[in-house]
């Protein structure tokens, strides 16, 4: 990918003035406040920003749609000289799916469980008789192969649930094109793929936009994944433009300080320390939903006070060796041991004592909390049930704990909807450290969080385990997030532990192939890592 | 597809254990019921002896367990007994097979049910799937206050409402329904036209109101979305988008409202003198035909378990996931 600006023919989309409203909390609140946008033919733009930047918003208004609840109330988008924003609902129908294409977060979702893909791939053409519906399946077979999908002549005839994830992504990425498209609108589309899956779904995106010639808006949270795909670059913060540059040029010399913030989340990095005291160790579990056997002897244990992270891609067993550690799921061999005693099996075999140990933290804080009950409620539980607090001891703990958190005395009214995501983390943080706890384990807790929140949850996480010597297990498929917290790193494959060891060690060259492939897959803030990514692995 | 098939047989299977679970309760609630059918006969005069012979006759004396595996036994080979009436200690027999009493009535009940899911069905399908398409326009809240006023009207009210307009200000329909095994079949219509229309009338709000929702409700999902932002029109995306995700919970409300149909009509067949199956029962039980009344409960348990199976099955052959596993 040319990084330069090249000068391209005309320009294809110029979005001037755009403001967005959206409506919550019973009034109309400003989402986009006057963004302009320009992108000419077959350029690919960056459009990054923390989640609630706008970006989405921007993205779909870029084809002239709001989503239920927002509304278009000023400036104009012109598409290739039609005014989108005054266009009929029939003109815009017209160009949706035919020159402008959308491909969305999450394939799984945006495919109609009932029609089989190949349908779906094609429909958009067939609709508009861009040509003969035969010819249309023949070209989708094309792009499937382009795209370098399985089996791409029967793999139109599954179903969307027959398919993985990448594979989805990918077949979507056909479904936008298939009508070969002046415009494509890439909507976050590899955050819910793991980084090994990424790095296809990602270089076959790349080669087939630049094969058509096709301009793209390309959204994302990832810095390093957007400087792998975009010409230039446009930060976006609180529906307003930050800055906008072409792509080297935005990553060597940020200009805005909220830019330069971006960048630098990646720099955090705890120095290692070594651990004697074993607190908890896992000895040969064999564990299974069912008949499908997920872990194989693994064994792992866990230093005192220190925090050991598991990795590894999704359906690696790394939440499921988590179930086993609270007892959620019973191991079909082998022991969990806290102490040095063998804790029991099955969690309603467990002490209150042996529960009040071991705490846990969930990727998704929102359905983690019950939605009903205030902050004060969900601290105070824990008090309550492991330590007998009442009254105004309960009250003053909760008080303390908030503080801990770094959250003030405003919070404990509140409902868990009316809290951020970041805080909303915080708050089962502070759950997890009610019962004062030896162990916490961590399932991928910042997932979901934009770059700057994830930042302030580890720096938290580390001062917490500083001041009260915990111990994590974290959980995630996030090499930063690796490097920025851990002591030891456990890597997890196919249900079994592949390596482990001190950070040091684990992240220094010999590598297993698996964890050649996990490190190399990470993106890189740098322009060309794809492209040499590529070049290195043998095909 | 044969794993689809081994659920069909597995559920079928189900359901006769279900069927025989029902069938020990409706025995044993029969049983527990007041009153005694030698007594209700023979009347008060009668002496314990005669009482005790008419009751050794019918089999009445015989334990419970006993007679219900007597029973039990002879249903599974297609025979459901004697009827209780028509007999009496004089030794005369006139006595009737049940099923010779119930079969009319069932076809007749099955008629009417058939004539009103013919009508009820699809208008309840199209009205859903229009009140979806144009949902919060003036058309949708109409419709929907005009299906609800009718469902909160009582039954027999809305039946003689109909009769007033249709049979007596305006006589187009008769306001009797008696219809016998030789009334030809365009006869039979013109006749069942009013039990049929209040029955429609009942039942539509509640498959349409049901439809609508299950569509509306599938309109937010990102699919949806994902079929707008490829071009799709209004009409495209509810018939072709949603409606295919949709059938599993309309097949249940409907096979629900089919099911009412054929069990709980007695008070349209009572208004319009129809002789349905629903009559037959009420009066079985006033007579404590025990065979009877215990034949028609059986019938109705297993119209619940056949319809709620097929829409399981309808739920089960539209949803890809479980025709085609991975």
């Amino acid at each position: 990918m040319t990084t330069e600006m090249n000068p391209k023919d005309g320009i294809l989309l110029e979005m001037r003035d755009i403001r967005i409203d959206g409506y919550s909390d019973e009034r109309w609140h400003p989402i986009i406040k006057g963004v302009d946008l320009t992108l000419r033919r077959g350029e690919i733009m960056g459009l990054i920003g923390e989640s609630g930047a706008g970006k989405s918003t921007l993205g779909k208004a870029a084809m002239g749609y709001t989503q239920p609840g927002c509304k278009l109330t000023g400036g104009s988008i012109m598409f290739d000289g039609i005014d989108l924003a005054k266009a009929s609902d029939r003109e815009k129908r017209n160009l949706w799916g035919t020159r402008i294409a959308y491909v969305a977060q999450s394939a799984a979702a945006s495919f109609n469980p009932a029609h089989r893909l190949i349908d779906q791939t094609v429909e958009a053409a067939t609709r508009r008789k861009i040509r003969p519906d035969a010819e249309s399946r023949t070209d989708a077979v094309e792009l499937f192969r382009a795209l370098q999908l399985p089996n791409p002549e029967t793999i139109g005839s599954r179903y969307p649930h027959q398919v993985s994830g990448g594979q989805l992504q990918r077949v979507m990425t056909a479904m936008a094109m298939s009508p070969r498209p002046d415009l494509i609108i890439f909507d976050e589309p590899t955050t819910a793929l793991d980084v090994t899956t990424q790095v296809e779904v990602l270089s076959a995106m790349r080669n087939i936009v630049e094969d058509f010639n096709t301009a793209a808006i390309y959204i994302t949270h990832d810095l390093a994944v957007v400087a792998q795909m975009a010409d230039f670059i446009k930060v976006l913060r609180f529906g307003e433009e930050v800055e906008e540059a072409p792509t080297r040029e935005m990553l060597t010399k940020p200009e805005q300080p909220y830019t330069k913030s971006l960048w630098s989340v990646r720099s955090l990095e705890k120095p290692e320390v070594k651990g004697e005291d074993i607190v908890l160790s896992i000895d040969h579990v064999d564990a299974s939903y069912g008949p499908l056997k997920v872990l194989h002897d693994v064994n792992i244990s866990i230093p005192r006070g220190r925090t050991v992270a598991v990795v590894g891609e999704s359906g690696s067993g790394k939440s499921t060796t988590a179930r086993v550690i609270t007892g959620l799921l019973p191991p079909t061999a082998g022991t969990v041991s806290f102490n040095g005693k063998p804790l029991p099996a099955a969690l309603k075999d467990r002490s209150k004592d042996q529960l009040q140990r071991i705490q846990m933290i969930y990727q998704m804080a929102d359905t983690a909390m019950n939605p009903r009950q205030t902050v004060y409620e969900i601290i105070a539980r824990p008090l309550e049930f492991y330590l007998g607090l009442t009254g105004k001891a309960k009250e003053a703990r909760v008080m303390d704990l908030l503080k801990m958190i770094e959250l003030d005395e405003s919070f404990i009214d509140r409902l868990p909807s009316e809290l951020s995501g970041g805080q909303k983390q915080r708050i089962c943080i502070a759950r997890a450290l009610a019962a004062n706890p030896d162990v916490i384990i961590c399932d991928e807790v910042t997932s979901a969080l934009d770059q700057i929140v994830q930042e302030g949850i580890l720096k938290l996480l580390l001062r917490l385990q500083k001041e009260f010597n915990i111990t994590y297990l974290f959980i995630t498929h996030d090499i930063a997030t690796v490097k920025a917290i851990s002591d030891g790193i456990v890597v997890m494959y196919r249900g079994k532990v592949v390596e482990q060891g001190l950070k040091s060690e684990i992240l220094a060259p010999p590598f297993p192939e698996y964890t050649q492939l996990l490190l190399s897959s990470v993106p890189e803030m740098d322009p060309d890592w794809l492209t040499n990514l590529l070049e290195a692995r043998p095909v | 597809m044969n794993a689809v098939l081994a659920t069909i047989l597995k559920r079928l299977g189900l359901g006769f254990a279900t069927l025989v679970v029902v069938s020990a309760i409706i025995f044993s609630s029969i049983s527990m019921l007041p009153g005694d059918f030698g007594q209700a006969v023979l009347g008060q005069s009668a002496t314990e002896e005669t009482v005790a012979a008419f009751r050794k006759e019918l089999g009445l004396d015989k334990p419970a367990v006993v007679r219900y595996f007597e029973w039990a036994g002879s249903v599974l080979q297609g025979d459901l007994g004697t009827s209780f009436s028509g007999r009496n200690a004089s030794g005369q027999d006139r006595s009737r097979q049940v099923s010779d009493l119930v079969m009319p009535r069932l076809w007749n009940t099955l008629f009417l049910a058939g004539v009103t899911a013919l009508i009820a069905v699809p208008l309840a399908l199209f009205l859903g799937l229009t009140t979806a398409l144009y949902r919060n326009s003036a058309y949708d809240r109409t419709v929907n206050a005009a299906t609800l006023t009718t469902i909160s009207t009582p039954e027999f009210f809305v039946a003689y409402i109909l009769i007033l307009f249709f049979a007596s200000l305006w006589p187009v329909f008769p306001s009797l329904a008696n219809v016998n095994a030789t009334t030809d079949l365009g006869e039979r219509l013109y006749r069942v036209a009013l039990p049929a229309l209040t029955l429609t009338l009942v039942i539509v709000a509640h498959m349409m109101r049901m439809t609508r929702a299950a569509i509306i409700n599938l309109l937010a999902s990102p699919y949806i979305e994902m079929a707008r932002l490829k071009g799709a029109s209004r009409s495209e995306i509810i018939l072709k988008h949603a409606l295919p995700n949709a059938w599993a919970p309309i097949a249940t409300v409907i096979a629900f409202n089919l099911a009412y149909l054929v069990v709980g009509v007695v008070v349209v067949e009572v208004v319009f003198v129809y002789p349905g199956i629903g009559q037959l029962m009420v009066d079985a039980v006033t007579s404590r035909d025990i065979p009877v009344v215990q034949a028609c409960a059986l019938i109705f348990a297993a119209t619940y378990i056949l319809l709620n199976l097929t829409a399981d099955i309808i739920g089960i052959v539209t949803n890809p996931r479980l025709l085609h596993p991975r």
